[in-house]
């Protein structure tokens, strides 16, 4: 029976210490998709920082002798009907468009977390937080976003300047527009985890609340909230070019890939260049971030993980 | 049923007063007042006065909130600031455009997703899941705008089958569906996309729960399994999301209008925006709301007639 223990494949483990994260990381370079989707986003995130460093046409440059160009040498994408280099505009226009997804995205999981840490952890306020998160679910949001941008363009612009106004406006009604789904998750996973044992445990010696919350809960969800994080990207860098596209996101001079369709839509039969390659660049973001999200998602569950 | 149903009566009652409120509240904060705003930078003084009377912004805020509402509850929507007819008139033309639209992109969508939903979850892991699940995965990410231009370049530029835009009017119901049926697409893939998605997750669950293998062992097929028991229980969520998507598509119309040119409610609550007819948005912008909020209300119901555990519980 000793011998029969021993040999036992239980015993022959390797020593080797395994932390969550190494699992997840183990986990998530073996999902095809979430490494091409890695791939790719990092190929895209590394064009717009240090593109314009190699391609050094400046996307403001007006050139009216070559303008309308679909595409030359001089030109990989093209001209738009100004003679600006397409190229030029549209790694510009990506980092303005990632900036956005980014930090817009940042300010919804704040918001969204927030809101379901002490939704599902504080029972007094569940009800009222829940009802909020359900009214700005029901709320036709793009109509809203669309009258919150009209009515503020002015104001911010006047007050901080024409770009950093609208950036700020921006992010800021795409992150309090887009908080609700994080919210719920969240809370779910809270109301599951504050039952607990570690929970109780920690609160049977006396732990404070905001204690229980930083060191018990938070590191709990982090998982959750990075999935939401990658949708949120791309959520809102679909709604920063949805925006943009109806005219009411950043102005032409400051070009996003939104912008780009938008001003390239009236030359889609002359020049197709100018509505093919903005359009790409968000497709491929969205879909390349997606993909991240799904594998983080299948590395970060354990039900499927190790399968 | 009774309790719940006054349960969901209540909430959908109080969404729409909360709701209402936030639409008042957010044109109420504008820099200025509703009269300036109106009229732009270069208003002259008298102007402005006038409108604030025409408007009745010289009375209380909640005065104005109450009559807003009480004329709204009996169908008058105030008079369109740049058009001079009342909204209600606005509205109802536009109507026959936006729900129109709506439900053809929603039968669409349903149309394709359940059957791919279906067909890659019975072949979980082939070749026919491993596809549809990328093309669902593009579906998604393309923004839907785009996919209609491209569209629009694909199917009206080049191969001259459908106009780029404009609606004919429904004096001739072919010509009206054929210009509806681009933007329907473009309105439709995103949603199918995600459908499709929901369906094939609902049913593998479904697949997995005990009453499949009690069915499989009691000597039905996999297939006679999957249709007489799993699908059933797997419609329930999709329902939902379906019910969910009214909203979604209410929201995509406003840019896919846009593109098409189509005089429906998303143009007209956009026009409304750019030409600063605070008149036209605040009312469109209450009848979406009430739009998604009935249909939620709905939905919850036929979920609950479904499903009857869900009328004991809460």
């Amino acid at each position: 029976m000793t011998d029969a223990a021993a040999n036992s494949p239980v015993t022959a483990m390797p020593p080797k210490q395994r932390s969550m994260w190494g699992d997840v990381w183990r986990s998530y370079r073996r999902h095809p998709g979430a490494m091409a989707g890695t791939a790719v986003f990092l190929l895209i995130l590394l064009a717009v920082v240090f593109g314009p460093y190699i391609h050094t046409v400046d996307p403001g440059k007006l050139d009216i002798r070559a303008k309308n160009i679909t595409m030359s040498l001089d030109h990989p994408m093209g001209t738009d009907n100004l003679g600006r280099d397409m190229l030029a505009q549209v790694l510009a226009g990506g980092r303005t468009s990632l900036a956005v997804g980014i930090t817009a995205m940042l300010l919804s999981m704040l918001v969204g977390a927030a809101v379901g840490i002490l939704a599902g952890y504080f029972r007094r306020i569940d009800g009222a937080l829940m009802r909020v998160t359900d009214l700005f679910l029901a709320l036709p949001l793009l109509p809203l976003l669309l009258v919150i941008t009209m009515l503020f363009r002015d104001t911010l612009r006047a007050a901080i300047g024409p770009e950093s106004g609208i950036f700020v406006l921006i992010v800021f009604i795409i992150g309090i527009t887009s908080w609700m789904n994080t919210a719920r998750i969240v809370r779910g996973e809270v109301l599951t985890l504050k039952e607990r044992e570690f929970v109780l445990a920690a609160r049977s010696i006396g732990t404070r609340n905001h204690r229980i919350l930083t060191r018990h809960i938070l590191p709990n969800v982090l998982s959750p909230i990075m999935v939401s994080a990658t949708l949120g990207i791309a959520n809102a860098i679909i709604t920063e070019s949805a925006l943009s596209f109806l005219g009411l996101g950043f102005p032409s001079d400051f070009p996003t890939w939104g912008r780009l369709l938008f001003d390239g839509a009236n030359f889609m039969t002359l020049t197709p260049s100018r509505v093919i390659w903005p359009g790409l660049a968000i497709s491929l973001t969205v879909l390349s971030v997606n993909f991240m999200g799904d594998g983080l998602r299948d590395a970060l569950d354990p039900r499927i993980r190790g399968r | 049923m009774a309790r719940y149903l006054a349960l969901r009566l209540a909430i959908l009652a109080g969404t729409l007063f909360a709701a209402s409120v936030v639409i008042f509240l957010a044109l109420e904060v504008i820099p200025g007042d509703a009269a300036a705003f109106m009229l732009g930078l270069n208003a002259q003084p008298d102007t402005v006065a006038a409108l604030r009377a025409e408007l009745g912004l010289d009375q209380p805020a909640l005065w104005r909130y109450l009559g807003w509402i009480g004329g709204a509850l009996q169908g008058d929507f105030g008079l369109s600031y740049t058009y001079k007819v009342p909204v209600a008139e606005l509205i109802g033309d536009r109507l026959w455009v936006s729900l129109p639209l709506t439900l053809y992109a929603l039968a669409l969508s349903t149309a394709i997703a359940l059957p791919v939903g279906i067909l890659a979850a019975a072949r979980r892991g082939g070749p026919a899941d491993i596809t549809v699940m990328g093309a669902t995965q593009l579906g998604i990410a393309v923004p839907n705008f785009w996919f209609a231009m491209m569209l629009v370049a694909l199917f009206a530029i080049s191969l001259r089958w459908f106009s780029a835009g404009g609606f004919p009017g429904w004096a001739d119901p072919l010509a009206a569906l054929k210009a509806l049926t681009l933007p329907a697409v473009a309105l439709a893939l995103p949603q199918a996309s995600i459908l499709a998605r929901v369906m094939r997750s609902a049913l593998i669950e479904c697949l997995g729960e005990d009453y499949i293998r009690t069915a499989r062992a009691k000597g039905l097929t996999r297939g006679q399994a999957l249709r007489r028991h799993a699908l059933r229980n797997a419609l329930i969520p999709v329902l939902t999301i379906l019910g969910m998507q009214f909203s979604f598509l209410i929201a995509g119309a406003i840019i896919i209008e846009n593109v098409f040119f189509l005089p429906g409610l998303g143009r007209l609550v956009f026009q409304g925006i750019t030409q600063r007819d605070l008149m036209v948005v605040k009312n469109v912008a209450l009848l979406l709301v009430f739009a998604v909020t009935l249909v939620t209300f709905l939905v919850d119901l036929a979920y609950a007639a479904a499903d009857p555990r869900l009328r004991t519980r809460r």
